[in-house]
């Protein structure tokens, strides 16, 4: 018997019995297809890894599920991936857990799957287990998606404080992620082709092994965007940070959705963009390299490393002035005043 | 972003500081009150209370109406979006000021109260026509600026006949709150940077008082930091000549007698209180607006009983200083510690135009 | 206070309403308290949903001029 993707999750395939057997069957092992999965056992077996173990786990509950730029699978793939990838790792093999409410149309629920192949795929990283549950109406919403990932540092690259005069380089653009997500969500109704920049960037990440050793710390910019990773790293490293606001590059949409809501774009989120800081010298050569890769094209450097201060995090004005740039206040919600 | 960010050339802005820092009189201080908390936000996000000359200093005034909403309002707020099939509209701004024992919406919320953030009270209207099995009832705050939508919704609300409509009126007025200030014996004020968006509906005369009773200079200024830095060198030529009169400076959006069609819609539909009671400043008359009888079928004071709370400010917060120009946010002894966005003890910290709040998240003192 | 923006109408609908778009950005407003009649291509500042006035772009320009003065520029949008 075929499933029937005009249909609906219902709690049969919830029971766990054939219908479950058969969903995730012909939906999540056809679309993931690789040899560890083929196993179908409760776990996968891996080979032995030729270095240390980065491991990882995020779990996704996004709403709207489908965006411009993405949607719920490819961010569940990306978002482990590069959490990987920004502690110098190679991601090799991801876990994804699924939790399905009741009713959810299976059609979406195929196009996620698809979805999540299709950035496996992209990143070169194994979906080489998972789960699936289903809970009843009204006890979730939609869909989650909990994805663990396993990746190896290949040369026992670790995160070193950041040193005064250090400089922090992006690829690019910042808060196309979170105004894409917040265009689409209900009850504000803004019409814009606001793409979120979701991406794998395990690859550009790469690309720059030959600069590992200038590399002190990588993160990638998600919830709470660039402003919560420096103050977290200025705490952390107890050093301080100075941005130059005519560095940042914000796409002119996101410029006029944040103008219109009274965001502050250093603190949207981000799917597809690492942050670097870097030895001074070598900051023009790793910036040059990472412009080359396709998700770089735009890198900058966007800030400096200061001895620790009081004030965490500041940023040189596009006036000359000089301001705090503090961690956002809860959740980012629409301003009218 | 047109006519936007041809008023952030930082090039200009050096001219404008120059000239500012020509006409200013060295001896002298010169104390400037803007009253609206987009200004405060402007100066603080583009840092430029600190490319002013050391002698200026811009005072930041009650104009956030998240802020100065009394604790007892937003408990009735809370207690309407608890009553059985309502679902309380709100602006997003309201959702974490904090009411009696530091409840709030947000929290309220979390408790299971329907409470769904709106962009526009047309976004309210909606859902009303959509869910008529659930009373719809919008929390209206805010100046002149937001008054004149929560009119025009009552008004198509009555002509839909939306019995499931209701708003919550708590629209105060700037004038009014700025002679109020003016009103205090301590208060040191040279003159003040006029509200932008408030003045679009009222019109710069509406200020007549301010400049002619008080003898104060008010420049209307535009929210962008070139049209901040402009109306300060027109309120230090104003100051310097002892000529308290109105400047308007954002001509591109304001006129003498302001939005006459919004200003009728809202004689129309709303009418003065006979008091009412600010955060931080205690009651002032005149100073807000009630829902006229002839639309009381829309009112949720009316259609429901609504229960009287009592809670005052907290004691130890400076908030009423700070609003008049008194004090400063680092002169409380909250400030940052005890009063903070997150946990907002008093009006200036509460929302992100407060002065407190816009000192904390932006400007570089310690805390 | 009040957050309200300079935004481009693009389209005229029924039941004085409005598209408008600011970088790309578009929304549904209320014409409803306007004065003036608006056409497609001007500027209104809008406040949560509703354009507060029409900007009068002679206005605008006469600031700008201004400001292009101060630089001692001809055209300040050039320079911008």
């Amino acid at each position: 018997m075929k499933i029937n993707y005009k249909g609906n999750i219902d709690l049969t395939i919830g029971a766990g019995g054939r219908a479950m057997n058969q969903l995730i069957h012909d939906l999540m092992l056809a679309e993931f297809d690789n040899e560890f999965l083929a196993q179908q056992g409760d776990q996968a077996i891996l080979p032995p890894a030729n270095g240390k173990l980065a491991f990882s786990t995020d779990s996704y509950v996004v709403s709207p599920l489908f965006f411009n730029g993405g949607d719920i699978g490819s961010l569940a793939i990306n978002g482990t991936v590069n959490d990987l990838a920004a502690g110098g790792a190679t991601p090799l093999y991801i876990a994804a857990g699924f939790i399905i409410e009741e009713g959810f149309p299976l059609a979406q629920l195929r196009e996620i799957v698809k979805s999540m192949a299709k950035a496996a795929k992209t990143a070169n990283v194994k979906i080489v287990t998972g789960d699936t549950k289903v809970v009843e109406k009204g006890k979730g919403d939609g869909i989650f998606i909990n994805t663990s990932g396993i990746g190896v540092v290949e040369n026992d690259w670790v995160a070193t404080s950041p040193q005064t005069d250090d400089l922090v380089i992006i690829n690019g653009a910042i808060g196309d992620h979170g105004m894409a997500i917040m265009s689409k969500r209900q009850g504000l109704n803004f019409a814009s082709d606001i793409s979120s920049d979701c991406a794998a960037l395990n690859s550009l990440i790469a690309s720059l092994a030959p600069y590992q050793k200038h590399i002190r710390i990588m993160r990638d910019p998600t919830r709470g965007g660039v402003s919560a990773v420096l103050n977290e790293w200025a705490t952390f490293y107890n050093c301080s940070f100075e941005i130059d606001e005519e560095k940042l590059l914000v796409n002119e949409s996101v410029r006029g959705l944040s103008e219109i809501l009274g965001f502050d774009p250093l603190h949207i989120a981000n799917e597809g963009k690492v942050m670097l800081v870097v030895a001074k010298d070598y900051a023009d050569e790793i910036c040059s390299l990472m412009k080359n890769h396709p998700l770089g094209q735009e890198s900058r450097i966007i800030a400096k490393v200061n001895p620790a201060s009081q004030v965490k995090v500041s940023m040189k004005t596009l006036f000359g002035g000089l301001r705090r740039v503090d961690w956002l206040n809860g959740e980012q919600l629409p301003r009218i005043c | 972003m047109k006519y936007i960010d041809e008023f952030r050339n930082s090039q200009v802005a050096k001219k404008l500081i120059e000239n500012i820092q020509r006409k200013i009189n060295p001896e002298r201080k010169y104390n400037l009150m803007e009253f609206c908390g987009g200004h405060t936000h402007a100066i603080h996000r583009y840092g430029i209370n600190q490319i002013l000359p050391a002698n200026i200093k811009l005072i930041h005034g009650p104009g956030c109406p998240v802020c100065v909403l009394p604790i007892p309002r937003i408990d009735q707020a809370i207690w309407l979006a608890n009553q059985p099939d309502v679902i309380l509209c709100s602006y997003a701004d309201m959702l974490r000021v904090p009411g009696d024992k530091q409840d709030s919406l947000l929290k309220a919320k979390a408790r299971g109260a329907q409470i769904q953030i709106v962009y526009s009270v047309l976004d309210a209207l909606e859902i009303a026509k959509n869910q008529s099995d659930k009373m719809i009832i919008f929390f209206a705050i805010g100046f002149e600026t937001t008054t004149p939508p929560t009119a025009h919704a009552i008004l198509e609300a009555k002509k839909m006949g939306l019995d499931n409509f209701k708003v919550f009126c708590n629209h105060v007025l700037t004038p009014v709150a700025m002679t109020a200030i003016l009103d205090d014996n301590e208060v040191n004020i040279d003159g003040f940077i006029g509200p932008s968006h408030v003045s679009i509906i009222v019109g710069s005369d509406a200020y007549r008082e301010v400049a002619q009773e008080y003898q104060k200079p008010v420049v209307i200024a535009g929210f962008e930091p070139l049209d901040v830095l402009q109306s300060i060198e027109y309120l230090i030529d104003l100051i310097n000549e002892n000529k308290p009169d109105i400047i308007n400076q954002y001509t591109r959006a304001v006129n003498p007698e302001g939005n006459l069609k919004a200003q009728e819609i809202i004689a129309r539909v709303l009418e003065k209180r006979q008091q009412f009671s600010w955060r931080g400043l205690g009651q002032i008359a005149k100073s807000g607006l009630k829902i006229r009888q002839e639309y009381a079928h829309f009112d949720a004071e009316v259609y429901y009983n609504l229960p009287e709370f009592q809670s005052d400010d907290v004691k130890s917060c400076e908030c009423p200083q700070i609003l008049r120009g008194i004090k400063e946010p680092k002169d409380c002894k909250l400030f940052g510690k005890a009063c903070t966005p997150e946990n907002p003890m008093g009006a200036c910290m509460v929302s992100s135009e407060g002065a407190c709040a816009a000192a904390f998240q932006y400007s570089l003192i310690s805390r | 206070m009040c957050l309200a923006i300079p935004t481009q109408i693009i389209e005229l609908l029924d039941n004085q309403m409005a598209i408008t778009s600011l970088s790309g950005v578009k929304k549904e407003i209320s014409l409803a308290l306007l004065m003036d009649e608006v056409k497609i291509g001007d500027y209104v500042i809008v406040h949560a949903g509703y354009a507060l006035n029409r900007l009068d772009e002679d206005d605008a320009r006469k600031t700008l001029a201004y400001f292009a003065e101060l630089l001692n520029e001809e055209n300040y949008n050039e320079i911008h």
